[in-house]
């Protein structure tokens, strides 16, 4: 049989529209086969009673956690190290001695952490004294608006989390920190831990990583390690109720943030 | 035909070729993946039951684990309820690797066999008896 274009067209069409019509008819879920394997809907409908997943009851949850560093309670070297300490420690952050550095939660000085309120004629104490710093979880977060595989993304508590399993290594989220929160992995950070936190995952080469208000221990209902390690010198809270102990700290005393006229609405205050 | 040699030789040359695995495995023992649960804490079980059934686990384990990831990455979710009403962490380290202590003897057996190279352990850790062998 000789067919000519105009056939072949119309031959394909109809069988084209059929198939699709076919896998329609078996539920649009296992169209291009999606979801054939594990279709919760038709086992359910057969009968079998199927698996779910929830969040731990325990865990604590807010609209938008923050949290309140009071730097007149952090005196001596120890105040600070054992904040950072506890943080490297639950979360396999290497050590690492050069500008390849790992870090989440560190310290610097006034200045460089409040360069536009630094003058050189201030008095006391604050001139030099160093400042506990780490990811603001910003509200409005120039890392996530640029990361293009939503590897970085802001979870319903406002927290700014990382996936590392979608993080393809671009940077482009460091670029976009006016903060410098985020840290490369240049390298695999294993052999510069030592020790490692079975219960944590350690990261791989090429991946960007970052303080995340330990999400995990709040899914547990645990406060964030550093907070706790704190002995009060920092105030963890919703910054959303009201009667939140953030809020009436915030409420009682003078507080700064790191670079507001940016607008990342960041969300660790200072109390100075 | 003209140029017989050449494309009978050629042929042959293109069949040998393409046929090429099949004659390199021929004669290896190809040895069956065969998982052992031979585990302190599995054998300490009255019931030998994973989170699903054995059948279940074996079909979907990748699909799960991928479920399981982004429950808790990116929605907040921790615990996972089984069909069988048990509730589990959804975490390799704490709950897979707690009886599954035995990569090497379990998830390596037919990874291998079927030549694929799951990278979960690049950043998630093995098993305390295989750190502690140095791998
Ligand atoms: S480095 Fe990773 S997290 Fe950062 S923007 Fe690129 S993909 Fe996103
Ligand atoms: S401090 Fe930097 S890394 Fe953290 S949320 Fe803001 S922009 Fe993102």
């Amino acid at each position: 049989m000789d067919i000519d274009k105009r056939q072949f067209l119309k031959i394909l069409g109809i069988s084209s529209a059929l198939w699709v019509g076919s896998r329609f008819a078996g539920g649009i879920s296992s169209l291009f086969g999606i979801g054939d394997k594990f279709d919760t809907k038709a086992l359910a409908d057969a009968g079998f009673e199927i698996s779910k997943t929830l969040p731990d009851p325990k865990a604590l949850t807010a609209k938008q956690w923050a949290i309140a560093i009071d730097i007149r309670q952090f005196k001596t070297a120890d105040d600070y190290k054992k904040c950072i300490m506890v943080c490297d420690k639950i979360h396999n952050i290497p050590d690492i001695s050069t500008k390849q550095d790992i870090k989440w939660i560190w310290e610097e000085p006034y200045n460089a952490a409040f360069p536009e309120q630094h003058n050189n004629y201030m008095g006391g104490q604050l001139k030099d004294k160093p400042v506990i710093l780490m990811c603001n979880q910003c509200e409005f977060p120039p890392c996530v608006r640029v990361c293009p595989t939503g590897a970085t993304f802001k979870r319903q508590d406002g927290i700014v989390m990382m996936d590392y399993h979608r993080c393809i290594g671009c940077r482009y989220c460091m670029a976009g920190c006016p903060y410098g929160s985020r840290s490369f992995n240049f390298q695999d950070p294993r052999p510069f831990l030592k020790k490692i936190d079975p219960e944590y995952p350690t990261r791989t080469k090429g991946v960007v990583e970052k303080c995340d208000f330990c999400a995990e221990r709040l899914d547990k209902g645990l406060m964030p390690a550093c907070v706790e390690a704190s002995n009060g010198a920092m105030v963890f809270g919703d910054l959303r109720d009201p009667g939140s102990d953030i809020r009436k700290i915030l409420s009682s005393n003078f507080s700064i943030r790191r670079k507001p006229e940016l607008g990342t609405q960041p969300n660790v205050f200072y109390l100075i | 035909m003209y140029d017989s040699g050449k494309i009978i030789t050629g042929l042959v040359l293109f069949v040998g070729l393409v046929t090429l695995p099949f004659w390199y495995s021929i004669g290896k023992a190809q040895v069956k993946p065969d998982p052992s649960l031979n585990t302190p804490v599995i054998n300490q079980m009255k019931v030998k039951h994973c989170i699903e059934s054995k059948q279940f686990m074996i079909d979907n384990h990748m699909e799960l684990l991928n479920d399981w990831r982004n429950a808790v990455v990116r929605d907040n979710k921790t615990l996972y309820v089984s069909t069988t009403g048990q509730s589990f962490t959804m975490s390799l380290e704490v709950t897979c690797f707690h009886c599954h202590s035995n990569e090497k003897q379990f998830c390596n057996q037919c990874h291998s066999y079927v030549n694929i190279q799951p990278y979960c352990w690049e950043c998630h850790v093995k098993p305390a008896e295989e750190i502690a062998n140095g791998h």
